[in-house]
């Protein structure tokens, strides 16, 4: 059990800043994320996209702003746990049990929830059906590959993972792709190369094409999929992939018993805490009247609910407010050599 | 100002005004139409504000960027009259518009 004053859900601009507001403080924090990486929506939606209402940084991409976040922490050595996703939440007399996904377990004093708009999770097929064969033969992502072998596949998407898992698997596989148009969205150099395996015939290609039905006791056995003028085609498959990006879900947070407006948590304007004592909210998965989904607001709301974190951290000890310009205390935990 | 008709799942149709400039989308949020999630905020960046536009108005609407059509690979259901909201600006062209959202976004 790892034992620290705070946990910071979400690995995002506004979580990570929030880290820096408590190493300021003199506060310990780790940070739990779903994605591989930190960075949040910054780097999951729009690495590259400039940003340009950032104070006193007129234009950034979202991954500048990220790295140069990640700096500004380093005195602090804040740990990621980085694929992981909170799952558990239990009170201890004063402190807070945390489980994760990957089964690491916290000891807190308080939690701040910067989740965004949730973790991203893979998005599904439409079909009710198709959720009993989730895990067996309908799979979203891939771990182990060999299980492919010798296999019929059935493909759905147009972007770089249907495209690369396509031509990956169509060297030990039957492969069949289906997207829903003609262009594709991934890479132009995997977009000519399946094109010319389904040319040699070692991809069968089907755009135009969307999901109709899948049928089968136990496993999969076959699909039948629909063209936008109405015709279909039905074909057996062994396994069936389905690759349509990501998506954003608050998942457990949500049974928390946290107050939820709209799929955000509502929380006070004062120190960011929830209706439940020693949880905060902040960033775009909070809400309060006034609430901006800005970068800006996020740090704000951080600095506030780290100094709102104080108190469970350190119920006999009283905040001072201190600038770091002055501060001796926020400047040795800076590491700031005079 | 153009006259929006967002028809909900229910098949409730919702009338409102929305000024010019704003996007079909930011009519919906700031009406509370449900239906319409809008996680991104506008910013092509997911395809939650995805609709399903009257047919008699699809050539009437900007082209899609590319990026958009990508998103739209994404969304839950797409279909040939689909379009994120997001990217359809209000003009008094568009007075009368007519979209139906979807079952769900996610």
């Amino acid at each position: 059990m790892i034992k620290k004053d705070v946990l910071i859900i979400g690995a995002g601009p506004t979580g990570i800043f929030c880290a820096h507001q408590l190493g300021i403080i003199g506060l310990s924090c780790e940070i739990v994320d779903n994605l591989d990486k930190a960075g949040g929506q910054c780097i999951e939606l729009y690495p590259d996209k400039p940003i340009y209402d950032i104070p006193a940084v007129p234009e950034c991409t979202g991954e500048e702003l990220t790295t140069n976040l990640l700096q500004q922490i380093k005195p602090f050595n804040v740990k990621f746990h980085l694929n992981e996703r909170v799952e558990e939440l239990k009170k201890v007399e004063t402190r807070w049990h945390v489980k994760t996904s990957g089964k690491q377990e916290f000891d807190v004093a308080s939690i701040v929830i910067a989740g965004g708009v949730g973790s991203f999770e893979p998005r599904k097929f439409p079909l009710k059906e198709c959720e009993k064969f989730e895990g067996s033969s309908i799979f979203y992502s891939i771990k182990d590959k060999t299980v492919f072998k010798d296999k019929t596949i059935s493909i759905f998407g147009g972007g770089d993972s249907a495209l690369d898992w396509a031509i990956e698997l169509s060297k030990t596989s039957k492969v069949n792709l289906i997207h829903r148009r003609e262009g594709f969205s991934g890479a132009e150099s995997s977009v000519q190369k399946v094109k010319q395996l389904n040319d040699q015939g070692k991809i069968n290609l089907y755009t135009k094409y969307q999901i109709d039905s899948v049928a089968g006791e136990n496993n999969i056995q076959s699909v039948k999929i629909k063209h936008d003028d109405g015709e279909t085609k039905e074909f057996n498959t062994d396994y069936v992939l389905g690759f349509f990006g990501l998506i954003m879900q608050l998942g457990p947070i949500l049974e928390w018993g946290l107050n939820i407006n709209k799929k955000a948590i509502e929380v006070n304007t004062e120190n960011f805490e929830t209706n439940i004592d020693g949880i905060f909210a902040i960033g775009d998965i909070c809400t309060y009247p006034g609430k901006l989904k800005l970068i800006l607001s996020g740090f704000h709301e951080g600095a506030l609910a780290a100094r709102g974190c104080f108190k469970y951290a350190k119920p006999d000890e009283k905040l001072r407010f201190e600038f770091t310009t002055t501060s001796k205390a926020a400047q040795e935990r800076l590491g700031v050599k005079k | 100002m153009a006259k929006i008709n967002y028809i909900t799942h229910d098949n409730q149709t919702h009338t409102i005004d929305v000024q010019n400039g704003l996007t079909v989308m930011e009519g919906a949020v700031q009406n509370d139409i449900p239906g319409i999630d809008a996680d991104c905020g506008g910013g092509m960046a997911c395809a939650t504000c995805h609709v399903y536009v009257n047919e008699e108005w699809l050539d009437k609407l900007p082209t899609k960027e590319d990026g958009e059509e990508d998103m739209l690979d994404m969304a839950f259901e797409p279909k040939q009259n689909s379009r994120l909201s997001c990217q359809l600006t209000i003009s008094d062209e568009l007075d009368g518009l007519v979209v139906n959202i979807p079952s769900k976004q996610v």
